[in-house]
């Protein structure tokens, strides 16, 4: 079988900055208690008319352009999303044509805050399965569309954005750069972070969520580690899913990752949800502290509950 | 184990997850009001004494107990 690696990656934020003291002018909260629980300062937010679809083309168009491809050689399109405006049509195809891709296979998936690390394991088995040449994987959230800007506990968190990788072959004779995906599910769960109608908002119990990720991940992430061959103290760069500064940091300390290996992004972008590790990947990558050809870890978690992790090398 | 062992083991749990040094923490005290600490560090501290002490002490529970004492008598009642 063919190897896969990441060719390259694109990230898209919207223009409109939200701070902590915005909010405390419309919700009972204030700026050192949203720093002291979730680690953020200020989170983008997106144009009322500025959709899951225009925000993945952005980051899709920069990880393309970064990777140097054709157009007419990605052969599938995947968006992570859970945050689409309308179930119909999916944001995927038309992305794509946006883009000038030549009619791709084009799917939306929906794994919540782990969907990007599922899209890139379903895009490198396409890869390796030889059913695509290459492919764009997309994670794009407007989370602020399903918030109840009254509820405290969520409206603080959440905020929109995409990132974008581009997956290809590894090169002749070289090793894969995308190892084995470590998913799975607690469905027993599901009730913990919930929209229930479609003019819903997002509602989570937030104590038993802290209570799981800080809890349950670490070995998911040891074992995406050891599926790849590597071991904690060989990972140059740790991005966990930007949830909550002080879950990143409780995973990290677990794995024994120092902290100035670990995406902290969430500071100033919130949680993008799927579109996050992406995020934080292209963050890291434009301030220079990816190191190329050496393993990074990452790990989505969220709704579902679904999580997912793998060891990529970084391009 | 004494509640004085149990008592020594939570202080070291909350000097290390929280910063509050152990000697701070004497049974009377009450975690948010005395000693500063929020619901996800109470969480932390639940799975920390978990390990330690070899006790669940689950959400529901955890926001019943309001003192170190509260916390010491759980332990020692369940262990």
């Amino acid at each position: 079988m063919n190897g896969a690696r990441v060719l390259a990656f694109g990230g898209y934020q919207p223009d409109k900055v939200v701070t902590n003291d915005d909010l405390a002018k419309i919700v009972d909260t204030s700026d050192e208690w949203i720093r002291s629980r979730v680690g953020i300062e200020s989170r983008r937010v997106a144009a009322d008319d500025e959709t899951v679809a225009d925000m993945a083309e952005a980051a899709g168009a920069k990880a393309l352009a970064a990777s140097g491809l054709s157009p007419s050689s990605i052969d599938l399109v995947i968006v992570a999303t859970c945050s689409p405006e309308v179930p119909l049509p999916n944001a995927a195809a038309t992305v794509a044509h946006r883009l000038g891709l030549v009619a791709p296979g084009a799917y939306d998936l929906n794994a919540a805050c782990a969907g990007f690390c599922y899209a890139l394991g379903a895009a490198s088995d396409a890869v390796r399965a030889g059913s695509a040449r290459n492919v764009l994987v997309i994670g794009s959230e407007k989370m602020t569309s399903w918030i109840d800007w009254t509820d405290r506990s969520t409206c603080i968190i959440f905020a929109d954005g995409a990132g974008a990788a581009v997956v290809g072959p590894s090169a002749k004779g070289e090793p894969g750069g995308i190892g084995p995906v470590v998913w799975g599910s607690a469905g027993d769960q599901a009730h913990k972070i919930t929209v229930t109608s479609r003019t819903g908002a997002i509602r989570q119990d937030g104590q038993a969520v802290f209570r799981w990720a800080t809890t349950a991940l670490h070995p998911v992430a040891l074992e995406a580690c050891a599926r790849a061959g590597v071991t904690p103290a060989d990972i140059s760069a740790f991005i966990p899913h930007q949830a909550n500064l002080r879950i990143i940091e409780a995973i990290a300390r677990r794995l024994g990752i120092p902290r100035d290996r670990v995406a902290d992004d969430i500071v100033h972008a919130g949680n993008t949800s799927s579109a996050s590790i992406p995020l934080a990947l292209s963050r890291m990558a434009e301030q220079g502290r990816l190191q190329p050809g050496t393993p990074a870890l990452l790990l989505g978690f969220g709704a579902g509950l679904s999580y997912a992790a793998q060891v990529i090398t970084v391009p | 184990m004494t509640d004085q062992e149990i008592l020594a083991g939570l202080a070291e749990i909350v000097d290390e997850i929280a910063g509050v040094p152990a000697d701070e923490v004497t049974p009377e005290k009450n975690f948010v009001d005395d000693l500063d600490i929020d619901s996800l560090s109470m969480v932390e501290i639940a799975v920390a004494a978990q390990d330690k002490f070899g006790v669940e002490i689950p959400d529901e529970q955890l926001k019943d107990l309001k003192t170190v004492q509260d916390v010491v008598n759980y332990v020692s009642k369940n262990s």
